[in-house]
């Protein structure tokens, strides 16, 4: 398992589907027998994990759509979180 | 960016609201036909008596009703849901309408011709079932011989890039083999592991007294697990469903009836759990006439048990009933004859003690023999012999 950082790319980890759900209003990840409703912040990182770019570039990526700034660190402690989990891998 | 996320997973309980949410869990037991013959299954004893399994047609109505309301969540199982030769047209068009599509089986008929156009289908996860970890207790337990076809199957769901999920039902038969099963789960390279010790519904009801562990057993096997978890790395998850009767407080039952669960019996009826057609008093329609927004939001069946007011003392005026909505009707009904009362579980309940009662009998019954027995139809280790799962025991001690 490789160690995170800024240049990183995370993807959606094996095992786990991200998807909208109309219904409830947020993105889920669905795994075997178990699903986890993520709120806006988690779903807005995540459907940025798409393996391609960077966590500096997903935080860019954030902060220009929620014309704002200094969500690196924010978005550092919830990748960990998520790698700690498994919903992400850093291939 | 703070709480990141909340999980609605069978095996928590988010507290219960007025207005039901979506029935995010859609579970179709497609069929009772099924090879294996388990002691412990939950499938009701009477099953020979179910009508004709409803149709193709009328299962993708189902799948579209329930998607419409906001299911994800599917789970296919039965009796044997490869016995239907129409499960890729099912897993299929679920897969279309967005669905995460969990197949549970006993492996029996997943061959590889299947598993490849069951991958291409769009099917998600496939969960096994194991008795045990030895060929003779698994053959003994299942009536049948398919310890060496259940390895097989494992390895063809690795080689087709399923995650796969071992569960294993633990009783006292097989309960002191825990270490055994989690190393034959490793080797298996499973994803996750399910620890599941028997719920007393169903044929394990009536072979209560033989699957009953001793506590001591329980304490083994939660020691087991706990020292398997800390020398491996952890890539594979365990899941110990606890064992309720040895437990002070009930467990969160569906996370309430009709909260989050739906299921659908091989004939069409709808039901808030597995086991609710056995509740008195209530009526639960069918499928094939009522259509699924009908059943979850307007039918008594799946409103009787909603929210607090159907509950009696202890639970009524109990602060935990947030938490464990008064734990399972319909073991409530089964141990004390009302539905309504607090699950026994429950040391509160003034019927714990039938709980405490049937743990105490499995403290005196004869400790398992350590050999398993050696071939299939052999009397089990314990004077009253296993009830096994089949058309015949169902048409004729339960009809």
């Amino acid at each position: 398992m490789s160690e995170l950082s800024a240049q990183s790319r995370p993807a959606i980890g094996r095992g786990f589907r991200l998807q909208w759900e109309a219904a409830q209003d947020a993105f889920v990840l669905l795994y075997p027998e178990g699903m986890i409703k993520l709120n806006a912040s988690a779903g807005e990182i995540l459907k940025r994990c798409d393996g391609a770019a960077t966590i500096d570039e997903i935080t860019a990526s954030l902060e220009q759509a929620f014309s704002t700034s200094g969500l690196k660190d924010d978005v550092i402690a919830f990748m960990t979180m998520a790698h700690e989990k498994h919903w992400v891998s850093l291939p | 960016m703070n709480a990141a996320a909340s999980p609605v997973d069978a095996r928590t309980s988010p507290s219960g609201k007025a207005r039901p949410g979506p029935p995010l869990w859609l579970l179709l037991e497609l069929t009772y036909r099924c090879p294996l013959h388990c002691a412990f299954c939950y499938n009701p004893t009477d099953f020979a008596r179910t009508g004709p399994e409803l149709a193709t047609q009328e299962w993708i109505k189902v799948l579209r009703e329930a998607r419409a309301l906001g299911a994800v969540q599917l789970g296919l199982s039965g009796g044997e849901p490869l016995a239907r030769d129409d499960l890729e047209t099912l897993v299929a068009e679920a897969h279309e309408l967005g669905f995460y599509i969990n197949l549970i089986t006993s492996g029996v008929g997943l061959t590889e011709p299947r598993i490849r156009a069951l991958k291409d289908a769009g099917l998600d996860h496939i969960q096994l079932s194991f008795q045990d970890s030895t060929r003779q207790m698994n053959d003994f337990l299942s009536s049948t011989r398919t310890f060496d076809l259940k390895s097989k199957v494992a390895a063809l769901i690795k080689q087709y890039e399923y995650p796969m999920v071992l569960n294993v039902v633990l009783h006292r038969l097989n309960i002191d083999h825990v270490e055994e099963i989690l190393e034959m789960a490793h080797r298996m390279d499973a994803d996750y592991v399910e620890l599941a010790n028997t719920q007393f519904y169903g044929w394990a009801w009536h072979n209560r007294e033989q699957l009953m562990p001793s506590r001591a057993q329980v304490e083994r096997a939660e020691e087991a697990t706990r020292r398997y978890r800390e020398r491996t790395d952890r890539t594979m998850r365990i899941f110990f469903v606890v064992p309720d009767y040895f437990e002070r407080r009930p467990k969160p039952c569906m996370n309430g009836l009709g909260s989050i669960f739906l299921t659908v019996t091989p004939d069409g009826t709808a039901l808030p759990c597995h086991a609710a057609r056995m509740l008195p008093g209530l009526s639960f329609p069918n499928v094939k006439s009522a259509s699924l927004e009908h059943v979850w939001f307007e039918s008594e069946g799946f409103n009787h048990f909603r929210g607090n007011d159907w509950m009696k003392e202890p639970c009524r005026s109990c602060p935990e009933k947030a938490r464990d909505f008064g734990g399972c009707r319909c073991q409530a009904y089964l141990l004390t004859g009302d539905a309504a009362n607090a699950d026994p579980v429950c040391d509160l309940s003034p019927h714990h003690h039938l709980v405490t009662e049937a743990t105490a009998r499995a403290e005196q019954a004869p400790v398992p023999a350590e050999q398993a027995p050696a071939r299939t139809g052999e009397s089990p280790p314990v004077e009253k012999p296993l009830i096994f799962r089949s058309p015949a025991n169902s048409s004729t001690l339960f009809p």
